[in-house]
């Protein structure tokens, strides 16, 4: 080191450069620094845009019913839609410019397919618990198999017991054997890399395109028409298998390179070896994300049909022995019984995909729950 | 005591860099090598199936050629195996699925990154990725008891209004004193609306995300010029969101391809070739797939087989290019698509 670029001393330079603060620190910084909203309106702006989807409402009621006569929801739903349109762009004009008049039309648009998108979504869960709702309450439909029942029994006798056992069975053989392949690919991938690694990430990206249907008519054509192995839940479990595989190990991949580096590089200048780094720091760092990248993967299993309708077979009755013949599942045994086309059936099978839906949304809480950032750390 | 500057130049003993790629330790070394034989045997396993897949193709196309891509009968009595009716039906259903799901989603993604109140947007998040989660054989079931008798009466009112366009013909009278609903019931519309429930949430998902890396400092300046809401959203959100757009609609794309058990809950199979997506009657490759696999012959599976290739090529193809699109755009680079 020389000693050419020494700092300058104070005495050189009057002013000092440093300087303690002496009055207290002002409190809005805070306020300051947060972005402003920019959606902001008046309370008269507001008012105009109620009432212009009020007016819409009523012109909507008169032209579809007095006028035209359109019957139905949906045709009253899109004239309400198309009026208050037009109503916001009236109101709009009427005192503003045309950028504003394109901003409130825009913006009322928006507003309006998020409705429609909410509406879709809630029609849709909704709908599936109230067709459902006749069978599900029934104590017998959680403990019972459909052995001898036909499509014309009460709800009183018979249920799904076949079917969930089934979905459980299928889809734990399923995960055991994806998780510690699709995770131990991400961990070679992100943590080992080279030209290898590189390939399987290729590979695996481009067989994450592959249709569910295709790994099971995959499996059918490998298990069931060339080794001659009969339709079994083991079947069905390496088709669900086949398609999460590449899922899960994309999804933790993406997870684990999030991971920062400088932990790595802390862990590895402590002196840990490789091993220890990834088993005591990365995934540890990276367990919430792996925990949502498995249970989603896990959700879509459960809820998959098509890999399970080519291979699985369907039981009516109980079969916990995976390599034992027929089993059913719970998507198979909705799709079949819906098919069948009896009224009583197709209320049993709205309430199995009750309990479907009621599985993949407590999988996709809990997947939430633990993807939530723990308290104190950030 | 006193620093001394040293004088003279230090002697010239050449440095040499440690060695920084240490020898393994043996459990590092174990480490490595499991992880590696992991990653091959999942290699083995995904690559395997593609091969196979292309394997499979070669004899079906070497026995029916190019016939089969554009054939449009199957029939496998008279050993006849062509899929092009069934790739164009596969191509209607997607159609409807994107033209109904892009404005949607666009929207959606635009509310949650712009629009709603922040205290909203992880909620809304979470809504769209729930939305994801939902089972397809939930979204067949609603379309096919829910949605088709308000969207036949939808199909009825375009084919009355917009029937001389020949996409929108059915083959019925539009304004006969009662008409026939069961015309425009299980149709390549009613399957694709189900479908664009499955594919909104993916490329919501993605637009979302890109949305979402609008540079703050452009946003103010659009404000700061005077620019409504609208305007901004147009002039910085839009454009530096292009390849999130693209891209997360062409994996929404390729997800509407591929899908079955909705799309065979709904049609009602047919082996015409037609672009007429609002009349009763289409077929799509991955549900000629389910519906044909049990009684098919050895010839016919791997027909079928062939059929799940050329599905699969095309999957991979607009998978491809969405991340192409998203990586190549500015608003990509960070975000996975």
């Amino acid at each position: 080191m020389t000693l050419l670029d020494e700092p300058r001393t104070s005495a050189d330079d009057p002013t000092p450069r440093t300087t303690v603060r002496t009055e207290p620190a002002r409190q809005d910084r805070s306020v300051a620094q947060q972005t402003r909203l920019m959606s902001s309106t008046t309370a008269e702006q507001r008012f105009v845009q109620a009432g212009s989807w009020v007016a819409a409402l009523a012109l909507a009621w008169l032209v579809t019913t007095r006028v035209l006569a359109w019957e139905g929801a949906v045709a009253f739903c899109l004239t309400w839609f198309v009026l208050g349109i037009a109503f916001v762009a009236l109101t709009t004009a009427l005192v503003g410019t045309w950028p504003e008049v394109v901003d409130r039309v825009m913006s009322a648009t928006i507003h309006a397919a998020v409705v429609l998108l909410g509406v879709a979504l809630l029609s849709t869960i909704l709908f599936i618990f109230l067709r459902g709702r006749e069978a599900l309450f029934h104590v017998n439909f959680f403990t019972q198999d459909m052995e001898g029942l036909g499509p014309r029994d009460p709800f009183t006798r018979g249920g799904i017991l076949h079917a969930i056992l089934g979905s459980l069975i299928e889809v734990g053989i399923a995960v055991a054997v994806t998780i510690p392949l699709g995770i131990g690919t991400a961990i070679y991938m992100t943590e080992i890399g080279g030209r290898f690694a590189r390939i399987v990430r290729t590979v695996v990206e481009a067989m994450t395109a592959l249709p569910s249907i295709v790994a099971g008519l995959f499996i059918y054509t490998v298990a069931i028409v060339f080794l001659g192995l009969p339709s079994s839940g083991l079947a069905a479990a390496l088709a669900l298998g086949v398609m999460m595989l590449p899922i899960i190990a994309r999804a933790s991949d993406v997870v684990l390179r999030v991971v920062p580096g400088n932990l790595r590089e802390a862990s590895l200048a402590l002196g840990a070896s490789r091993w220890r780094t990834v088993w005591h720091v990365v995934l540890p760092t990276a367990r919430p994300g792996l925990a949502t990248a498995v249970i989603l993967g896990v959700a879509r299993g459960v809820g998959e049909t098509s890999p399970v309708l080519l291979t699985s077979g369907a039981a009516s009755f109980v079969v916990t022995n995976p390599t034992d013949g027929v089993m059913n599942s719970l998507p198979l045994y909705i799709y079949s019984t819906v098919r069948s086309g009896e009224p009583l059936e197709i209320a049993r099978a709205f309430a199995a995909a009750s309990v479907l839906l009621a599985l993949v949304l407590l999988l996709f809480v809990a997947a939430r729950l633990l993807a939530r950032p723990k308290k104190g750390i950030r | 005591m006193q620093t001394v500057l040293r004088t003279e130049p230090p002697a010239h003993d050449v440095d040499h860099p440690r060695d920084i790629v240490v020898d393994l330790s043996g459990s590092d070394r174990a480490f490595v090598l499991t992880t590696r034989s992991i990653a091959a045997t999942v290699l083995v396993i995904t690559g395997g199936i593609g091969l196979f897949l292309a394997y499979s193709a070669v004899p079906t196309m070497n026995r029916y050629g190019l016939d089969f891509l554009t054939g449009t009968r199957w029939e496998p009595e008279s050993d006849v195996l062509g899929i092009g009716s069934v790739l164009v039906g596969t191509l209607t259903v997607a159609l409807v699925a994107l033209v109904v799901a892009f404005p949607l989603s666009l929207m959606a993604a635009l509310y949650i990154a712009e629009y709603a109140p922040p205290r909203l947007r992880g909620f809304l998040t979470s809504l769209v990725d729930l939305m994801a989660a939902v089972p397809s054989i939930v979204y067949g079931l609603w379309g096919f008891f829910l949605l088709q008798p308000h969207a036949s009466k939808v199909a009825h009112w375009i084919h009355q209004h917009l029937g001389f366009i020949p996409f929108f013909r059915v083959d019925t009278d539009a304004d006969a004193a009662v008409w026939d609903q069961s015309k425009y019931t299980a149709s390549a519309f009613i399957a694709g609306l189900a479908v664009a429930m499955m594919v909104i949430p993916m490329a919501c998902a993605v637009m979302r995300q890109v949305f979402g890396q609008t540079p703050a400092g452009e946003r103010e300046a659009a404000f700061a010029l005077g620019a409504t809401h609208w305007g901004v959203v147009r002039t910085v959100v839009l454009p530096f969101g292009r390849g999130g757009i693209i891209g997360g609609t062409m994996l929404g794309l390729g997800r509407a391809l591929g899908e079955t058990i909705a799309v065979l809950l709904i049609i009602s199979p047919s082996f015409d070739l037609k672009l007429k997506p609002l009349e009763i009657g289409t077929n799509t490759v991955s549900a000629l797939i389910a519906g044909r696999f049990g009684e098919a012959s050895e010839t016919q599976l791997a027909a079928l087989l062939a059929a799940g290739f050329v599905l699969f090529m095309i999957t991979l193809l607009i998978n491809t290019l969405a991340a192409v699109v998203v990586n190549r755009s500015r608003s990509g680079a960070g975000a996975e698509a």
